[in-house]
């Protein structure tokens, strides 16, 4: 029994963290999100050399073959340094859902270069949730029609993971004719997503698995978007808490204020148990895969309220300059903001868990 | 992550398992809250000591099992206890907070006369903490015991004095040093509740129901050996105890009891046609509350592997109290809302859903969230221990208010 991360989880953490706070300090963040290029090729490729890009990848396709947990804790350090790199969809989602439901030629061809940190594929499974604007993405004799919204690790992917109205996935290269591809702005200028405008476009499906695959990204974005945002909320804390305890007003420290001390232990006693519920989700992922949809539907739900309380009491702690863009803190703010809305935002997400255990009546 | 206990747990799980299979209809029906324990509880309690399920690492020479401390068997008989419903070792003041206290700090005359009678619940205490002017500030406490012909004669009030009705005996934090500073000036004492002199007024709270006292001294004379540690020594001696007593208001089987209790009962709960639970806002209340209920879960699971490395926890556990309480209380509401005019039905009404209890709760729970460590505190202490912030400024004394009363 040890419910917490093992050593090797522990070292990995350590090595991330320590990567980013060399090569990813706010200034370079900074520099990314308002200049054209919003990746950092610096920080991916310093990743990549730690062997982040490859650790979802089989050993067998030249990855590191590691857990759901092991990604998790390397959300955590990106969000914290929120680091303006890809990571989710391709090298998380990605090749998850290519090992799973890949054919032999698509994993040997795709796998080794994602491993590398050659190729990257962003993936689109919005429309599995919920199809706003009306999108969605049909497939008819190989060829795919329709819209596709919120493709996740967009800018400059090689390829694209799309869903179509099935759950099935099809694998899309980014210079397939007719596809067209508009950037969306969102919030957060750390991470990249985009449209997809597909007319008759041909795609290589994966396997018609009756949309399996596609929860099982659902599930492992939703864990990883929840890491995500500890890793934020974490650094927000820590801002909040070393603020107040530097400025001063009324002749004193504002931390040694009950009411600022207070905000601050209930962001930290709200945030301190969500770490544990997406550590079980990750975990749950891999080791007991009928649990991973409400575990993870718990752990993105829970971190996404919780996440929105600690990053407007940071704000508010940091009072007018909080709210100024000198300290950057917003990229925090806004990094939060987008691990709530994207894969389903709390309210959509406890419908599927409550659907999941019986809840709803069958209608 | 490895969340297997291993086979030496499993076998113990199955051995205390098939323990409360064959024995699980002795026991009590329910023990009550503040209750004298009734025979039926008595003996279940001797039972559970016998197989080890209850006073597991007590030495067997003070009446316990006598086993090596063993955090995941413990766990275990927990875990297990809680899944079958079935109540396990009483769990009192007298054996949460008076017994760790005299096993760490008592003289071995204590241990002896007091451990194993308090254990088989055949002695019940009560706690002398709180005052009506010593409440979250507890080392202002007042009560004095002045000595006179070796006694201590004590004067004074305490509050929130659960049991102290049934109680035989009370562990009391008393003011012995009125010259010293407030936290070193206060001795621990016990002594019997039929002393001359006490007098012991039920306190009647919001949920219409006395579950504490006010509990009054005159010139109450108590022999200067029944006292636990040194003098003046008592702050130290009661805060060995009071960690006890915030480990118990956080306990994740009990919130995932309530829980499940709360989904049974939105389930079956008739609204109309349909049920409670097909109220779109109230379904998504409810799988809120489970998310909580996971996050505190695994917290405490995370708890347990820090305690099993000899970690000591840090913010993981600071926040129990503080989020537990609030959580039950939140559980209740919920309940409450869910059964909608139906909710407040309360006092036996007609058409009241499970003798009021969920009323009840809401309103205890709010006791719970101010009582032991108001939330107030508990933000202090997160602060202040686990997130390392400064200190509220001490006020300037005016004039020495504690060397004022001593000169008098």
């Amino acid at each position: 029994m040890d419910f917490g991360l093992s050593q090797d989880q522990k070292m990995l953490r350590d090595a991330v963290a320590r990567c980013l706070s060399g090569t990813c300090p706010l200034d370079h963040v900074r520099e990314c999100a308002e200049g054209e290029a919003s990746y950092s090729d610096k920080v991916q490729s310093a990743l990549s050399e730690l062997g982040i890009t490859g650790m979802m990848v089989p050993e067998q396709h030249g990855g590191l073959g590691m857990t759901l947990l092991d990604a998790a804790v390397v959300a955590e350090q990106l969000a914290y340094a929120v680091a303006p790199v890809p990571f989710l969809a391709s090298h998380v989602l990605a090749p998850i859902a290519l090992a799973q439901a890949g054919s032999n030629q698509q994993q040997a061809e795709w796998l080794p270069i994602i491993a590398s940190g050659e190729a990257r594929i962003a993936v689109a499974i919005a429309e599995t949730i919920e199809a706003r604007d009306g999108a969605g993405v049909t497939s008819n004799g190989g060829k795919l029609e329709g819209t596709a919204l919120f493709a996740l690790d967009f800018a400059g992917a090689d390829a694209f993971l799309v869903a179509d109205a099935t759950g099935r996935l099809h694998l899309v290269p980014a210079d397939a004719e007719g596809l067209k591809k508009v950037p969306l702005t969102t919030i957060d200028r750390t991470r990249s997503v985009g449209e997809l405008r597909f007319g008759q476009v041909a795609a290589e499906p994966l396997a018609d698995d009756g949309g399996a695959t596609a929860a099982r990204l659902r599930d492992a974005g939703r864990v990883i978007l929840a890491a995500d945002s500890i890793g934020a909320g974490q650094a927000m804390i820590e801002k909040a808490v070393d603020y107040a305890g530097q400025r001063e007003q009324f002749g004193r420290i504002i931390g040694s204020f009950q009411a600022v001390k207070h905000m601050c232990a209930e962001m930290a006693a709200r945030h301190e148990p969500c770490r544990s519920l997406v550590w079980h989700a990750a975990h749950t992922f891999d080791a007991a895969p009928d649990e991973a949809s409400l575990a993870a539907c718990q752990a993105k739900s829970h971190t996404g309220e919780v996440h929105r309380f600690v990053a407007r009491t940071s704000t508010e702690v940091h009072g007018g300059m909080g709210f100024t863009d000198l300290l950057g803190l917003h990229y925090w703010f806004k990094r939060i903001g987008f691990d709530r809305q994207i894969l389903g935002g709390p309210e959509a997400v406890r419908t599927e868990a409550a659907t999941l255990q019986g809840w709803t009546r069958a209608a | 992550m490895d969340l297997e206990y291993g086979p030496e747990y499993d076998a113990f799980r199955e051995e205390v398992r098939q323990f409360l299979n064959s024995h699980g209809d002795r026991a009590p029906a329910g023990q009550g809250r503040a209750a004298r324990p009734s025979t039926e509880a008595v003996e279940w309690q001797k039972l559970l000591i016998e197989h080890g399920y209850t006073a597991r690492t007590i030495p067997r020479e003070y009446g316990g099992y006598g086993a090596e401390p063993d955090i995941l068997k413990s766990r275990i008989i927990a875990e297990e206890f809680s899944r079958a419903g079935i109540p396990g070792g009483l769990a009192n003041q007298g054996i949460s907070m008076l017994v760790p206290t005299l096993l760490e700090l008592g003289t071995e005359e204590q241990k002896r006369q007091w451990v194993e009678p308090t254990l088989k619940g055949e002695v019940v205490w009560c706690q002398g903490y709180s005052e009506p002017g010593a409440g979250s500030d507890l080392a202002s406490l007042k009560t004095s015991a002045r000595v006179d012909k070796g006694d201590f004669v004590i004067n004074g009030q305490k509050i929130w004095t659960s049991t102290a009705k049934e109680a035989d005996m009370i562990f009391c934090l008393v003011r012995t040093e009125a010259d010293a500073p407030k936290h070193g000036g206060i001795s621990y004492l016990i002594f019997s509740m039929d002393t001359p002199g006490i007098e012991v007024r039920p306190l009647k709270t919001m949920t219409g129901h006395a579950e504490f006292n006010e509990t009054f001294f005159t010139d109450v004379r108590v022999p200067m050996d029944q006292i636990v540690g040194q003098r003046g020594q008592g702050w130290f001696v009661a805060n060995a105890t009071l960690g006890h007593e915030r480990g118990m208001l956080g306990d994740p089987d009990a919130l995932e009891n309530r829980f499940h209790a709360l989904v049974k009962l939105m389930q079956e709960e008739r609204v109309g046609q349909g049920r409670a639970i097909d109220n779109a806002v109230l379904r998504d209340r409810l799988a809120a509350l489970q998310a909580e209920v996971a996050a505190m879960k695994y917290n405490g699971m995370r708890i347990l592997s820090d305690n099993l490395k000899g970690d000591p926890g840090g913010m993981a556990k600071l926040i129990v109290k503080l989020q537990s309480c609030e959580l039950a209380h939140q559980i209740s509401a919920l309940a409450i809302d869910a059964m909608g005019e139906i909710g407040i039905l309360y006092h036996g009404s007609t058409r009241e859903r499970e003798g009021g209890a969920w009323q009840w709760n809401y309103m205890f729970q709010l006791g719970l969230i101010i009582g032991g460590g108001t939330a107030q505190i508990q933000k202090n202490i997160i602060a202040e221990r686990g997130l390392d912030m400064p200190r509220e400024p001490k006020l300037a004394k005016p004039a020495s208010a504690d060397q004022k009363k001593g000169a008098a």
